[in-house]
């Protein structure tokens, strides 16, 4: 099992592992997490075909697991695990963070109160908002 | 510290929303409940606003219109650099500085008032063009800070505090100019704050450069 922290989410993986710099993880549970689906001649992410990490598959394929952190750095995303390789993260590249803050639409989030409840910025949507960072630091 | 405004502009379809970086577990919460807010404060603990919005400290702040489109992004909320000129035993201000550091709280609500009041015929909200001039992209390296900032968190909340915290510090190499990261990993005074030597060291080193990045603000002293 292994712990992935994606898109501010922590994801518990029971089909995975890490070990060194690879993440292997089912097909299925890629998609559900990353939204890496696998096709004949690489993968895909939200429409969008992805190169193979390699010329040769073995380095990351094994069966049904794919190295999720080969597909994700492939990507110029960051992927980086502690050194028991049981919790992974794999972030956003600074690309793809620019292009949304070039298109001028505000990204939105989802971050809880004081008491837990959800709240996301697109909750606002129809008021002028003001979003302000603070800290009690 | 919004809530006037909040309470002034909230009837004209406007509202506050402060997100507070906090990575401790209840760090916000004796901050919170003693200014009793009336608007939405959410908590932060993995900065994961600083990361979609490129903020690199508080308060920075970005106007949002009612369709969801940014016309101010990022920028330092009406800050000025006073602290860095008063007593560091006493809090106390020249008063010069402090007439400029009241004056730059004053054009920037004073600015948001405008907007409020006349949406995107203000001149405080940028136009498309004008709104993408101001904006600061994460480089390749902030990108990999937030990573690593946010596996070093998480970390630290299991308990291991050692590599989270080394983690945290890599963020902080990889991405200098964010104080946000390096006063959530640096060590607290008794009020609470990031405020030990080290701050005061990290400060100093800015020499003429600016802690709160300057405004482009009609009347904002510079």
């Amino acid at each position: 099992m292994v712990t992935v922290l994606i898109d501010n989410k922590i994801l518990e993986v029971e089909q995975g592992s890490g070990a060194g710099d690879q993440l292997w993880i089912s097909t299925s549970e890629a998609e559900r997490i990353a939204g890496i689906s696998r096709r004949p001649d690489g993968f895909s992410k939200d429409g969008a075909i992805l190169p193979a990490p390699s010329t040769n598959s073995e380095d990351f394929l094994r069966g049904d697991e794919i190295d999720l952190a080969a597909v994700w750095r492939k990507m110029n995303k960051p992927a980086l695990s502690d050194a028991s390789g049981e919790v992974w993260v794999l972030g956003a590249s600074a690309g793809e963070r620019a292009a949304v803050l070039q298109s001028l639409q505000a990204p939105d989030f989802t971050l809880p109160d004081l008491d837990g409840r959800p709240h996301s910025l697109s909750d606002f949507r129809g008021k002028k908002v003001f979003l302000v960072s603070w800290a009690s630091w | 510290m919004w809530q006037e405004l909040h309470r002034e502009l909230k009837a004209r379809n406007f509202s506050v929303l402060a997100v507070a970086f906090d990575s401790r577990e209840g760090a916000a919460r004796p901050w919170v409940e003693k200014a009793e807010p009336e608007y939405t404060v959410l908590v932060d603990r993995f900065h994961h606003v600083a990361e979609l919005y490129n903020m690199v400290n508080v308060n920075q702040a970005v106007w949002i219109d009612e369709k969801g489109v940014i016309v101010r992004p990022t920028e330092s909320a009406g800050a000025y650099e006073g602290f860095r000129q008063a007593n560091r035993k006493t809090a106390q201000m020249p008063e010069d500085v402090a007439k400029k550091t009241g004056d730059a709280k004053t054009t920037y609500h004073d600015a948001l008032r405008d907007w409020v009041a006349k949406g995107s015929a203000s001149e405080y909200a940028f136009d498309g063009e004008a709104a993408r001039a101001h904006l600061s992209l994460p480089t390749p390296n902030v990108a990999e800070a937030h990573a690593s900032f946010f596996l070093g968190q998480y970390l630290i909340g299991i308990g291991q505090a050692g590599e989270g915290g080394s983690l945290v510090e890599a963020a902080s190499r990889l991405h200098p100019e964010s104080w946000a990261i390096w006063r959530q990993g640096a060590g607290l005074d008794q009020r609470g704050l990031a405020a030990k030597a080290d701050f005061w060291e990290r400060v100093d080193a800015l020499g003429d450069k600016k802690y709160y990045a300057a405004v482009d603000m009609k009347g904002m002293p510079q």
